[in-house]
């Protein structure tokens, strides 16, 4: 919007914003809430510090760089996990998905595996690779996998068959036939995996880290258990919710732009 | 049959060059305006489905730029035939020709269903049916032209998904045109849509037809429209083409005449009739 637009529109700038604000109410309220239970001594400290003591607690860590830290190791563990589980779950969706002997040669054996869930491999992973960081990025991948493989999967083989048909008709080659018409097709039930595979990128790291990690978010959280720091604790886990939430975040944002010929993404 | 041929070949050929030459590029319209139109020969056509004999021999000639409808009962293989006729199935005995070299891009189809690509604005979408000459520089005008002559010009920057049904298969019949097609076949383009949204859309396609000359199949279950578009109605039962009826009343056509009544009704007792027979 232009600079003229916001001098005469004041009011369609201000709606949306008052709009936006809306959604922070309840979490807010239950801030304020937490704190007069705590300071009234209805929650006792032990239990659940105030969030002004995790707040502080927050600040002393930040002020030592070891927030910082373990915030970029585990950001860095959970996206590197997740392009090369993401990637290969991509990869195998879309061979599976358009050519059938791939699928017959591939696709019992991944859903079998499936079954299996990843957070059980942890004590064999341990044993394979120690606590360093490919332990942990491997279980991120093999849990962001199976989201992405199934759904882009899925999406390829959904797509209308009439359009595929219209294209062939109208003389597209194999590339052109996949770029115009299956992935854009396919591609609203992949963003449906991405979103999956990004909880489940979360989720693994946590208890990856909580069990065999040297560094990061998780173990920052199990270092304050031992030590009675629940202030800690508690602020590692407001983190990982943030994160959670800056995650989903983006990937709607990347959903919205690249699906703007949704109907479905034009009004909130 | 030989200048056709040889004008399609030089079609090819100038629309390589026409970035640089509009003079040429007029010339090809001309021309293709003059040749538009292919006849169709069928001999002896065949085409089972497993143990389902759908089509036991037909036999048709179609002189080029004839507007033929087809008309059936429900399941007597009209689709069939005009997807054998587009190229999507394979002939089990017998023959199509068009005498002449065709190129994919002189046969188009349109289906009861828009088919419109959702996530491609209306402008793309009627590129599509460029074909090959898709990324040629004038691609968008020849789309915006296409769209303009079905009247929607005014539409190139939507999406599919606002379009009303009427309209989607507007786009879709710009799509179809916009490569010149010289044999259009149509399976129930308007059976999905209101009745004056149909007569108008049938209006436009006599139009379209009558200014471009392209050869129409157009296969429906509404007689009264078979009646007021084609020159020539085609009844179709037990696999073989029961009937041929010319229509020969003069354009433009007064809906609801008593001559397009009684033929209707003639049209329609003897699909009845085949219906009694069974
Ligand atoms: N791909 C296919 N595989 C198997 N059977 C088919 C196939 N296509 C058509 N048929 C069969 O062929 C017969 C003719 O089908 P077709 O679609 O040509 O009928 P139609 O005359 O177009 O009917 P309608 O008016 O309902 O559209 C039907 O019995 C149908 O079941
Ligand atoms: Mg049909």
């Amino acid at each position: 919007m232009s600079l003229v637009d916001r001098v005469f529109l004041p009011r369609k700038i201000r709606l949306p914003r008052v709009e936006g604000l809306v959604q922070w109410i309840v979490p807010l309220a239950i801030v304020v809430v937490w704190q007069v239970a705590s300071v009234t001594g209805f929650v006792p400290v032990r239990v659940l510090p105030a969030p002004s003591d995790v707040a502080l607690a927050g600040w002393k860590l930040l002020l030592s760089g070891e927030l910082i830290r373990n915030i970029w190791v585990s950001f860095w563990r959970a996206s590197i996990g997740f392009l090369i589980g993401g990637s290969i779950g991509f990869a195998f969706g879309l061979a599976n998905g358009l050519s059938q002997l791939s699928a017959k040669l591939t696709d019992t054996t991944l859903q079998m595996v499936r079954n299996v869930p990843h957070l059980a491999l942890i004590p064999l992973v341990i044993l394979w690779f120690g606590i360093d960081e490919s332990a942990k990025l491997f279980l991120v991948a093999l849990g962001v996998f199976f989201p992405i493989y199934l759904n882009t999967l899925h999406g390829i083989r959904t797509v209308d068959p009439q359009l595929i048909e219209m294209g062939r008709i109208y003389g597209m080659t194999d590339g052109e036939l996949f770029r115009r018409v299956i992935f854009p097709g396919a591609l609203p039930s992949i963003f449906v995996g991405i979103r999956f595979a990004l909880g489940i990128m979360w989720l693994t790291l946590i208890v990856a880290e909580t069990i065999a990690a040297s560094s990061g978010l998780g173990y920052m959280a199990m270092q304050a258990r031992e030590f009675m720091l629940i202030d800690v604790v508690v602020l590692s886990i407001l983190i990982y919710a943030l994160l959670g939430k800056l995650a989903d975040t983006a990937s709607r944002v990347l959903e919205r732009l690249m699906l703007s010929w949704h109907p479905a993404y034009w009004k909130r | 049959m030989q200048t056709v041929l040889r004008t399609a070949l030089s079609e090819t050929e100038l629309a390589s060059r026409a970035s640089f030459a509009p003079q040429a590029r007029l010339e090809r319209e001309e021309r293709r305006v003059q040749t538009s139109g292919l006849p169709l020969n069928i001999r002896g056509l065949r085409k089972s489905f497993g143990d389902n004999e759908v089509l036991r021999g037909i036999d048709l000639h179609i002189p080029a730029g004839q507007f033929v409808a087809i008309v059936g009962k429900s399941g007597c293989g009209k689709s069939t035939l005009l997807r054998l006729i587009a190229g999507l199935e394979k002939i089990d005995a017998g023959s199509i020709s068009f005498g002449d070299d065709v190129l994919p891009q002189d046969i188009r189809v349109m289906f009861q269903e828009p088919r419109l690509l959702p996530w491609a604005r209306v402008l793309s979408n009627v590129e599509v049916g460029l074909g090959r000459d898709c990324a040629s520089s004038d691609a968008h005008a020849r789309a915006g032209k296409a769209l303009a002559e079905v009247g929607l010009a005014d539409k190139r920057d939507q999406w599919p998904s606002v379009l009303s049904g009427g309209q989607k298969q507007r786009v879709a019949l710009a799509r179809a045109l916009v490569s010149r097609p010289r044999v259009l076949a149509f399976d129930e383009p308007l059976g999905a849509l209101d009745a004056l949204t149909r007569i108008s859309m049938q209006r436009l396609l006599e139009r379209v037809w009558r200014d471009q000359g392209f050869t129409a199949i157009l296969v429906t279950h509404d007689v009264s429209e078979a009646v007021a578009l084609a020159d020539r109605v085609l009844v179709i039962d037990e696999g073989r083409i029961a009937h041929d009826v010319m229509v020969n009343t003069i354009r433009p056509r007064e809906r609801g005449s008593a001559e397009l009544a009684r033929l209707e009704g003639s049209i329609l007792s003897r699909l009845l009739s085949a219906d009694d027979h069974t």
